[in-house]
């Protein structure tokens, strides 16, 4: 932990009353220092963001103030808390008792493990607490029970937050409340499920001012603000919460394995560690194996337990499998039935595993915090030392590996910095806010901007906002007649019909999933290559579902393509509605191998270690010999990019021309450089073909001879990476990019200019009347700066385009481009070009891929 | 291999490619619009005019441009070809009122393609009753030489169609591209979607399987710089 020393709280027996000392007591337990820490912090009235490892006793501190309090209300009146005690005071209602404490979490399922985890002290200590949870599964009736009656304490989402707020009985509910409980708040701030938590945040400390908040967060690089999270901004100012950091945790041991094996060039599935991975399995009692994709756990699962000849209860988890699937992998990793589950990011998050003693962590770290957090999985008694081991898949996740450990040793935090609160969001907030109370414009103004990340909202983007709600925010006024939200005569707005507050409430919230296929494996017709597609009549019905895969994978491929699913390599055989069916392929290599490289790139602060360590001939003797011996060639033969400067490599190979270069910005910021580049080098007429990004290096090839049109002044690198192609090129291919309509479809969504769900149903994308690839073009081009479009944007800036990052990198570089020209492939570039053919080019395609197509019916006619 | 075509800087546009229906050869242009040369006939189908507003008025605010988007295209076709002879091929009007809600600007620049050519409305399901100020002549299909245009195709030779708002998605190697499309088979054809908002329906679909009795149709798609004539059997 950091030296940043916890103040010694006041004497734990002015904080804590008896019966709690007691009980503390009777289970062999003191109060930590951070529980107490947050005793007094409640009793200053102050809010307070705790930083706390896992298995430190976090959400216990978090509601033992609550407890404490709640403890101390004479029974008597307790048990009067019930509607019946209201008080009106004019304005607003004022209740005795009533809601005392609101929790917030990421995960329903951790909402109720934390309700069944509270009941216990308070049932041991007989404490007069009603606690309740209440997500997307509570029964309707149990919902308005709630709301008439409410618990002291109710544990919840942001969703069902945002739903709450947007009734009219929203300060009644509210008005009494004195804390809010934020748990995993490190994980809810980086999305926009964050920007709708802080909105519904900004709107409670109105409705209820005396209302305090606790933080419940895993160590992020920059505490201070996400304390300002958890606090009203006071215009012009920052305004923070107290931080209180858990100390006690042990190091984690972390090593990486020193595989006996061949290191891989590339390819992320460490299949040459296998043996090595269960052998460590088969050593420790329980083992998390975390992978960074579910096609790479899918492929782990199915390989180690192809070689379990001991029997180990091995189980799989990701996102994707069916939840009673996933429920029944969770409670026997409870019971302790496990000796290792492979799993995502899907494990990242949530319930307390109990005894798990080792964390292994297949392919590329990506970040620090991120790393930190997993291994935290294996923490459950605070003094002991998490164990870990890294494995990474090929060479430079050998790299990556190295600095993470080192980072860790360090405690050095890359958590990204706090959101900018997004519009979409916003739009979605003050539709709600016209489905309760009717608001002023400039009332709502004021509240939103305490929410931190709403701090520095502009008036014309707000107002820009509420124009959008309204009547769509177009520059051409048509829509006036059909607006959602009207003014009334003092100027307040309010819905204009109850239909539009039926739909707010269906379709409220921020997590727009991907479209997702159901898989079903079916038997062959055999030789359907080709002749495919419509005729489903051949293809039997039904077929054992194998699971969910992204609909925009499977539009990529055509019938007769090969892909690895559930383990195996399966046929593309045809798609009926939502149902992909495949056949089981004899081939052992995949023609597409994988999908979606992983979602999150490497981090900046990783790839920045990484660039050093190579810059650093010193410092590689740390890494395994195999990797020495690469980096020592490629310098012979080459050269090792210096920290601050981009290494560029032309060479001739097979009839083609390539550049690769190195910039380790993630496989985002890369995708978006490779189209950027490509476009130039087209209009340099080096006639490029195509490109292949990876998180560390880009390879363009072409026709045109790159190394003497460089040479020949022809192509100036410096001019070819200037941050300009920011500017035209970047806005002439986001006309077309696929990811950013894409982006601008979850905005549309979210924004609620496009219903997800109408009365009842979910709909599916195969039903929806318009594109929004098509309103997109159209506003593109006629308003250019519409709000939406601003959204998309900004999500661009920090999502799939990854452009600030590009943006930093392209200014880093300038003047800093060394050129190398070589007769043939350098060391460094080897794993980059093995990639040509395996990573598919995510989305983007272009006359070409039709010429194509149009060449074989040419060759067809022609015989 | 991908081949060369991504090279375009030194490659002319290719703006139209020739389709041949029941012996009449027609240029394939890249809007969507089919020109008979002979005849100087254009054809567009289903432009959806005012399908934003259409939405709007349900609730759902759809940016009020698509009107001025198809109108826009359609002019800059229409100075390509200078044709004699328009025919809106149907579903010109996404509602029964649509027209009603045109804005007097996009009234002006359906007047000003007018001029100086002859103007064909036929009817189609979403606009059956068209109104008798649109200006041009109103009819339910239009019979030249082999060549019948019709809204809803019923697959007889020599028939033009629209309705079905054909696309195609051609894919190689884990990429895709999906593109509205002409359809024939040589003895007909089916037009894809002019309008700015007009989606599509694929034409693996069944529909297109009643109109075409052979497998052997061909797409003729929509692409970036040239209209690309693909086997049907090769698209999903």
């Amino acid at each position: 932990m950091p030296p940043r020393i916890l103040k010694s709280p006041a004497e734990p027996a002015a904080l804590l009353p008896d019966h709690f000392k007691a009980w503390f007591a009777a289970r062999g337990w003191s109060p930590r220092a951070h529980q107490l820490a947050l005793l007094e912090k409640a009793r200053e009235d102050r809010s307070a963001l705790l930083i706390a490892p896992t298995g430190a006793g976090k959400t216990l501190a978090g509601f033992l103030p609550t407890l404490v309090e709640l403890s101390s209300v004479p029974k008597a009146s307790a048990k009067m808390a019930s509607a019946k005690s209201v008080v009106s005071t004019g304005r607003t209602l004022q209740r005795a008792g009533g809601l005392h404490t609101l929790y917030i979490s990421p995960l329903k399922a951790l909402a109720v493990d934390i309700a069944r985890n509270l009941e216990r002290p308070v049932a041991e200590m007989e404490l007069p607490i009603k606690i309740q949870t209440r997500t997307g599964d509570t029964p309707t009736s149990r919902r308005q029970r709630q709301r008439r009656y409410p618990p002291d304490i109710l544990l919840t989402t942001p969703e069902q937050l945002a739903l709450l707020l947007s009734s009219d009985d929203a300060p009644f509910l509210f008005s009494s409340l004195r804390r809010i409980v934020l748990d995993e708040l490190h994980a809810l701030v980086t999305s926009k499920r964050g920007d709708l938590l802080s909105l519904g945040l900004a709107r409670l400390w109105r409705l209820a001012p005396q209302m305090r908040a606790i933080g419940l967060s895993a160590t992020v690089a920059e505490p201070e603000l996400l304390a300002r999270f958890l606090v009203p901004q006071p215009g012009g100012q920052e305004a923070a919460a107290d931080i209180v950091i858990a100390s006690g945790a042990a190091p984690p041991l972390v090593e990486m394995m020193d595989t006996r094996e061949r290191l891989p060039w590339a390819g992320h599935s460490a299949r040459h560690a296998l043996p090595e991975i269960y052998e460590l399995i088969k050593a420790n009692k329980t083992t998390l194996v975390f992978v960074n994709t579910r096609s790479q756990a899918e492929m782990l699962f199915q390989n180690l337990w192809s070689m379990n000849d001991d029997n180990l209860a091995i189980a799989l988890h990701h996102g994707s499998l069916d939840v009673a699937q996933r429920r029944k992998v969770e409670d026997a990793m409870s019971a302790g039935r496990l000796r290792g589950v492979v799993c995502t990011s899907s494990l990242d998050l949530g319930v307390d595993w109990g005894d798990v003693d080792l964390v292994v962590n297949i392919g590329a770290p990506k970040g620090s915090s991120r790393l930190m957090q997993r291994i935290g999985r294996a923490n459950h008694r605070l003094d002991e030392a998490s164990r870990a081991v890294l494995v990474p898949a090929n060479r430079f996740e050998v790299l990556e590996c190295r600095v993470a450990i080192d980072a860790i040793a360090e405690n050095a935090q890359d958590t990204p910095p706090l959101r900018i609160g997004a519009l979409d969001v916003l739009a979605q907030h003050v539709l709600g806010c016209a489905c309760g109370e009717p608001f002023f414009s400039d009332e709502l103004y004021d509240e939103v901007r305490t929410a931190a990340p709403y701090a520095d909202l502009t008036r014309q983007d707000f107002d820009d906002v509420v124009d959008f709600v309204a009547s769509g925010g177009y520059a051409l006024k048509t829509y006036e007649r059909f607006a959602r939200i009207k003014q009334d005569k003092e100027g307040r707005w309010r819905v204009a019909n109850p239909k539009v507050r039926q739909s707010y409430r269906m379709n409220v919230g921020t997590i727009v999933e991907d479209d997702m296929l159901k898989v079903r494996l079916v038997r062959s017709r055999g030789g359907g290559q080709g002749k495919a597609g419509g005729s489903t009549g051949v293809i039997a019905r039904g077929g054992r579902l194998l699971g969910e895969i992204e609909e925009a994978f499977i539009e990529g491929l055509s019938p007769g393509d090969t892909f690895v699913f559930s383990g195996e390599v399966v046929r593309y055989e045809t798609l009926v509605e939502d149902q992909v069916y495949v056949s089981r392929a004899n081939d052992k290599d995949p023609k597409v191998p994988s999908y979606m490289g992983g979602k999150f790139p490497l981090s900046t602060y990783l790839a920045e270690r990484v660039r050093r360590l190579l810059d650093d001939g010193r410092a590689w003797g740390a890494l395994p010999e195999q990797v020495r011996d690469w980096l020592s060639l490629q310098k012979d033969v080459s050269r090792v990019p210096a920290v601050r400067e981009l290494l560029v490599e032309s060479f001739p190979r097979a009839n083609k021309h390539y550049i690769v270069c190195y910039p380790f910005e993630g496989r985002l910021a890369h995708q978006t450089l490779g189209m950027l580049l490509t476009r130039r080098l087209e209009r340099a007429r080096a006639r490029p073909l195509g490109f292949v990004a990876n998180e560390y290096a880009i390879a363009v090839w072409a026709l045109g001879d790159l190394s003497f049109m460089i040479r020949d002044g022809r192509i100036d690198l410096d001019a070819l990476f200037d941050p300009d192609m920011l500017g035209d090129d970047l806005e002439a291919w986001l006309a077309e990019s696929a990811l950013m309509k894409r982006t601008f479809r979850n905005c549309a969504i979210i924004s609620g200019l496009i219903a997800r769900r109408h009365t009842g149903e979910e709909k599916s994308r195969r039903q929806v009347l318009f594109s929004t690839d098509l309103v997109y073009d159209v506003l593109r081009k006629h308003q250019a700066d519409h709000v939406l479009l601003r959204a998309a944007r900004a999500d661009a800036a920090t999502g799939l385009l990854d452009l600030r990052r590009l943006s930093d990198m392209l200014t880093r570089i300038q003047g800093r481009i060394t050129h190398r020209e070589l007769d043939r492939v350098s060391p460094l570039a080897v794993p980059v070009m093995l990639e040509i053919g395996r990573e598919s080019v995510y989305g983007e395609a272009g006359d070409e891929l039709l010429a194509e197509a149009a060449d074989e019916l040419v060759k067809e006619a022609m015989g | 291999m991908t081949t060369g075509a991504l090279v375009s800087g030194d490659i002319e546009d290719m703006r139209v490619s020739n389709v041949s229906i029941s012996g009449v050869t027609f240029a394939a242009d890249l809007s969507g619009a089919l020109f008979w040369e002979e005849q100087r006939l254009l054809v567009v189908s289903d432009l959806h005019l005012e399908k934003g507003s259409s939405f709007a008025v349900r609730g759902v605010l759809l940016p009020p441009y698509d009107t001025l988007a198809t109108l826009g295209r359609l002019a800059a076709v229409i100075s390509r070809h200078d044709p004699r002879i328009v025919i809106a091929l149907g579903d010109s009007f996404h509602d029964r009122t649509a027209h009603e809600r045109l804005s007097a600007e996009d009234r002006d620049a359906m007047a000003a393609l007018r001029i100086g050519r002859d103007w064909i409305w036929i009817s189609g399901n979403h606009d059956p009753m068209l109104p008798g100020d649109l200006g041009g002549t109103v009819a339910d299909e239009v019979a030249i030489g082999p060549i019948t245009f019709r809204h809803e195709p019923t697959g007889a030779c020599g028939e033009i169609a629209g309705h079905l708002h054909p696309k195609a998605r051609v894919s190689a190697r884990g990429r895709s591209m999906e593109r509205r499309c002409f359809v024939s088979d040589g003895m007909r054809a089916v037009m894809p979607a002019f309008g700015a908002y007009a989606g599509g329906l694929s034409i693996r679909d069944a529909a297109f399987a009643k109109i075409f009795p052979k497998n052997g149709f061909v797409a003729h798609l929509l692409g970036d710089r040239r209209v690309h004539a693909i086997a049907a059997s090769r698209c999903s």
